[in-house]
């Protein structure tokens, strides 16, 4: 086994079967290197930089169209589950490569958990098995199961309110519960960053403001990516923002200015950051 | 219901044919006995209803697995010149005639038959099926033999169904299964499989409907015998199909009419078939639409509780 | 040229040293070099053990020790990726081995298939074939052919062809473009019969026209039964094939003032002209197939029979049918020819069909 395959195997991210013990807890830091995305010839995005700091909430907002969620996707692998597309740049778990050859995809994703803006619970499944579902996915194993369940529907904000109808079908629950039951899926594998691509546009504000609490409670434990097109949402949970823009049709997106979430929206350094923020175009 | 009435039509015309042969044998007797003794005006078709079932019965059993994979390839691994390719060689495979099929498993699969069915016979006589009367018996032309042909006939249909279904499923389930850290199979197992369940089943059953009607390779494949026979490794199986088709060259008026009843109980058999399997299938077609359905009322609902 | 990341082992620092050119566009791949030699590995692995028991148990089928050597591939290829990649890995590769097998098995028969015919056929083709019959000719004897055969088939399937299209493509429009009252009663019926066992079709025909019309065997009964069998394939194609056209196109069609009929005539149906194309050569390739109903309709005969409406008629199937179930290598031998010519007739119209298809609709919809 060469050094780099023990390294990552210390990590845990090589080795079968790894009891979740060894594997380093608690949120990451996500460090994106100049990253670009292609689908097929087209590039959606090009040279993005930036640091996600653990335990702390980045939100990455910006017209639609400017390539956050790509930017997002490529944060998990999951860019490439399309046909064609293509990743430049680098991206840093910690201190770990995620798009090394020698890493699997399926591992970087149990590290790095997504949530999307549709909830899909998993139909055929019961809300407990929904919630372990990533489990038998991901190939991690748990001592108490009950327990997790418990423990990741209360991190979620949802277990009272399922506390004693476990066995019932994901699909009966309303449009909030059941994006409270997605995220409670995703934390049940104990990522370290969770990443959340617009997860309140398809909701009512009342179960918006649920998620947005439970986001802030989470953010100690794990580190938190949010795509968001409310800036007063970005300013409401984040701790650091990020601005995307497209600058010309058909070129590719860009991030214009990141920082501090408080100091972008009332100190934008660049022209077309203040324009967004103060709603002269979006 | 207007349709019934159409079909019900069609029976009777049947029926009416087979009136003669059917007062000879008995109402009942018909579909109970097995034997065949036109000019004596015996007729039973019992043995040979079960025949053509067990046929059926393997020929689902050699179909699904080979087709499921296929159906799964071809949609979930399949690069998308190898998919078009590859559905070519399904839609080729339904298009060659059953007369072909025969012909070749008689004189190409045959041999192979032999030696498989002695495999089986020797290692898993534990099952009864796989059992010999005696150990000289004739491995070939058996309920085994046309099991294995008719499969191959009608992988065609069930994968073609089965990827219908699970084509449907919604691209979002699939990615919440990978972005679990889920590999393509987890994500099959666990999110496309359960979604095209019951599409699946439906659509073995249409296979299933699809078997008991083959006459042509059944007919070239097996050598015919009444009584029902349950050794299914041996020589000698039972087809309805195949009767009508050898028997129907010299038979008699009488003879004929007894072919035509067989035909009308054939006829019943493949009609429940078929459109229980339908039903199944559409069913299924129309689940992703009903949930979504449900999501709307249940937040609704819920919209004036929390 | 990709990027590089060298990463220093564990206590301390890490030293990243990442070239990265952002010009250049890395795509993941799913199968490593390693995963290719893991696979190979295995294959051979597999390979050796079973060419051991072949020789050890004396084994004489290929199709045997083929089975045996995927099984043993598939077992040695979990426990090999397992023991590098963990449970879930391997359960995916194996899966992936064993549902691609799915697909090379149907490829393989095919191909098995269609050789064999080619095989056996091919020898005794002569130019004779096509030009007598087997009226002259004995068992034994050789010489004839298949003229009386060739003759039926097309009299046959060019009526039903004839009656079969024009109705399939009526009712597909119909069903779709006019969307009747009587439309689901249709469906269900066109539904319902593409489900007919064919040797009830000829039962019906048989009954039906046969009986009680008092019309005797002949080329005509013969084509009637196709037109039971080829109806539903065809309509339901045709259908489809109007389902992919635009609902645009008709709709500005109709804002151009145009009643729906000639919307359907001049508008959807020239559009939809080679799909609908394919949908009839697609019917005709399996009634040029067809043996069962023609057993009990058409019944068959050994001599050329120019009318289709007075006696029985041989066609292509029922040449085969009658010749290969006879203990006589001459008439096994003709049958053969005549097996070669019908999966030939079949191959030909459905390349045309599949090339008309992705021709005028660019990629195949599947």
């Amino acid at each position: 086994m060469s050094v780099d395959e023990a390294n990552l195997q210390e990590i845990g991210v090589l080795e079968p079967d790894a009891c979740d013990a060894l594997i380093p807890s608690g949120a990451a830091k996500l460090d994106a290197q100049n990253v670009s995305a292609w689908f097929g010839r087209k590039k959606v995005l090009e040279g993005v930089s930036l640091v996600m700091e653990p335990g702390k909430v980045t939100a990455l907002i910006g017209p639609s169209g400017c390539g956050k969620s790509t930017f997002l996707r490529i944060l998990n692998r999951m860019h490439e589950v399309i046909p064609g597309a293509a990743v430049g740049g680098t991206i840093m778990l910690d201190e770990l490569d995620i798009y090394d050859d020698q890493v699997s995809p399926t591992r970087v994703r149990k590290r790095i958990g997504m949530v999307f803006q549709k909830p899909n619970p998993f139909p055929s499944m019961s809300i407990e098995q929904n919630v372990l579902s990533g489990l038998r996915l991901s190939g991690a194993t748990s001592d108490n199961r009950r327990e997790l369940v418990e423990d990741s529907l209360q991190r979620a904000g949802l277990w009272n309110e399922v506390r004693n109808r476990l066995g019932e079908f994901g699909g009966s629950l309303s449009g909030g519960q059941q994006q409270r039951l997605c995220i409670a899926r995703a934390l049940a594998v104990k990522p370290r960053v969770l990443l959340m691509d617009e997860p309140c546009s398809a909701l009512d504000p009342i179960s918006t403001g649920v998620i947005e609490d439970t986001i802030r409670e989470l953010a100690e434990d794990v580190t938190i990516v949010i795509v968001t097109h409310n800036m007063q949402q970005a300013q409401r949970v984040s701790n650091n923002c990020a601005f995307f823009l497209i600058e010309d049709e058909g070129a590719a997106g860009r991030m214009i200015e990141s920082g501090p979430t408080k100091a972008l929206f009332e100190d934008p350094q660049d022209m077309r950051t203040a324009g967004y923020v103060h709603g002269r175009f979006g | 219901m207007v349709s019934l009435v159409i079909v019900g039509a069609t029976g009777a015309f049947l029926f009416w044919y087979a009136r003669p042969a059917l007062k000879a044998a008995g109402w009942w007797g018909f579909f109970v006995h097995s034997i065949w003794n036109p000019s004596a005006g015996r007729f039973g078709v019992g043995g040979l209803l079960i025949g053509t079932i067990m046929i059926a019965a393997v020929a689902l059993l050699v179909a699904v697995p080979i087709a499921l994979s296929t159906a799964l390839f071809i949609n979930e691994y399949a690069p998308p010149r190898l998919r078009r390719a590859l559905v070519g060689v399904v839609d080729l495979l339904a298009a060659l005639p059953s007369l072909i099929f025969g012909m070749w498993a008689i004189f190409a699969l045959e041999p192979h038959i032999a030696g498989i069915a002695k495999w089986f016979s020797e290692h898993l006589s534990a099952l009864p099926f796989f059992q010999l009367t005696d150990q000289s018996a004739l491995l070939v032309k058996s309920t085994f033999e046309a099991g294995v042909v008719v499969g191959i006939m009608i992988i065609p249909i069930i994968t073609s169904v089965s990827r219908d279904v699970m084509s449907q499923v919604p691209r979002e389930q699939c990615e919440g299964a990978l972005a679990l850290g889920g590999s393509r199979w987890g994500m099959i197992r666990d999110v496309v499989l359960p979604f095209g369940r019951s599409g699946i089943v439906g659509a073995t059953l249409l296979g299933f409907g699809r078997a008991l009607g083959e006459t042509i390779a059944v007919a070239l494949v097996i050598s015919l015998v009444f009584a029902p026979q349950p050794h299914v490794l041996q020589s000698g199986s039972g087809s309805i199909a195949a009767l009508i088709a050898t028997q129907f060259g010299e038979a008699n008026a009488q003879a004929r009419s007894g072919l035509v009843a067989a035909g009308l109980a054939l006829f019943i058999v493949t009609l429940i078939v078929n459109m229980v399997a339908r039903i199944i299938v559409n069913r299924a077609a129309k689940r992703g639409g009903s949930r979504i359905a449900r999501i709307t009322v249940a937040e609704a609902v819920d919209d004036m509780g929390i | 040229m990709s990027h590089q990341v060298i990463t220093l082992p564990g206590a301390g620092h890490a030293d990243v040293l990442s070239v990265t050119h952002a010009d250049e566009p890395k795509r993941p791949r799913s199968w490593s070099r390693r995963d290719v030699v893991e696979l190979l590995l295995s294959a051979v692995a597999a390979a050796g053990a079973t060419g051991t028991l072949f020789v050890i148990m004396d084994w004489r089928s290929l199709v045997a020790a083929t089975i045996w050597w995927f099984l043993l591939f598939v077992v040695i290829y979990r426990i090999e990726v397992g023991a590098n990649h963990g449970p879930i890995v391997a359960a995916d590769r194996m899966m992936t081995a064993t549902i691609a097998a799915g697909g090379l098995i149907c490829f393989a028969l095919l191909v098995w298939i269609v050789s064999f015919v080619i095989g056996k056929g091919l020898p005794a083709l002569r130019p004779g074939f096509f030009t007598q019959d087997l009226s002259k000719v004995g068992p034994l004897n050789p010489g004839g052919g298949a003229l009386h055969a060739i003759i039926g088939t097309l009299e046959q399937v060019g009526i039903a062809t004839a009656v079969v299209v024009p109705l399939a493509i009526l009712t597909a429009v119909y069903l779709h473009e006019m969307k009747g009252r009587m439309a689901p009663l249709i469906r269900f019926i066109v539904d319902a019969m593409s489900g007919l066992p064919s040797i009830v079709a000829g039962l019906l025909v048989y009954t039906i026209w046969i009986l009680q019309f008092h019309r005797g065997f002949s080329g005509m009964a013969g084509a009637v039964a196709l037109v039971v069998l080829m109806l539903p394939t065809v309509t339901r194609t045709s259908e489809e094939i109007l389902r992919t056209i635009d609902d645009g196109l008709r709709e500005s069609a109709l804002a151009l003032g145009a009643p729906q009929w000639r919307v359907i005539a001049r508008v959807v149906l020239p559009t939809a002209r080679s799909g609908l194309v394919t949908a009839a050569i697609l019917g005709v390739a399996r009634g040029v197939g067809e043996t069962a109903p023609m057993i009990l309709t058409a019944f068959g005969s050994p001599k050329t029979n120019l009318s289709p409406v007075t006696s029985p008629q041989s066609d292509l199937p029922l040449f085969v049918w009658s010749l290969i179930r006879q203990p006589n290598a001459t008439q096994i031998e003709r049958a053969w020819t005549g097996a070669l010519i019908l999966v030939f007739l079949v191959l030909a119209l459905f390349t045309i069909a599949r090339v008309l298809g992705e021709a005028s609709f660019g990629r195949s919809r599947r």
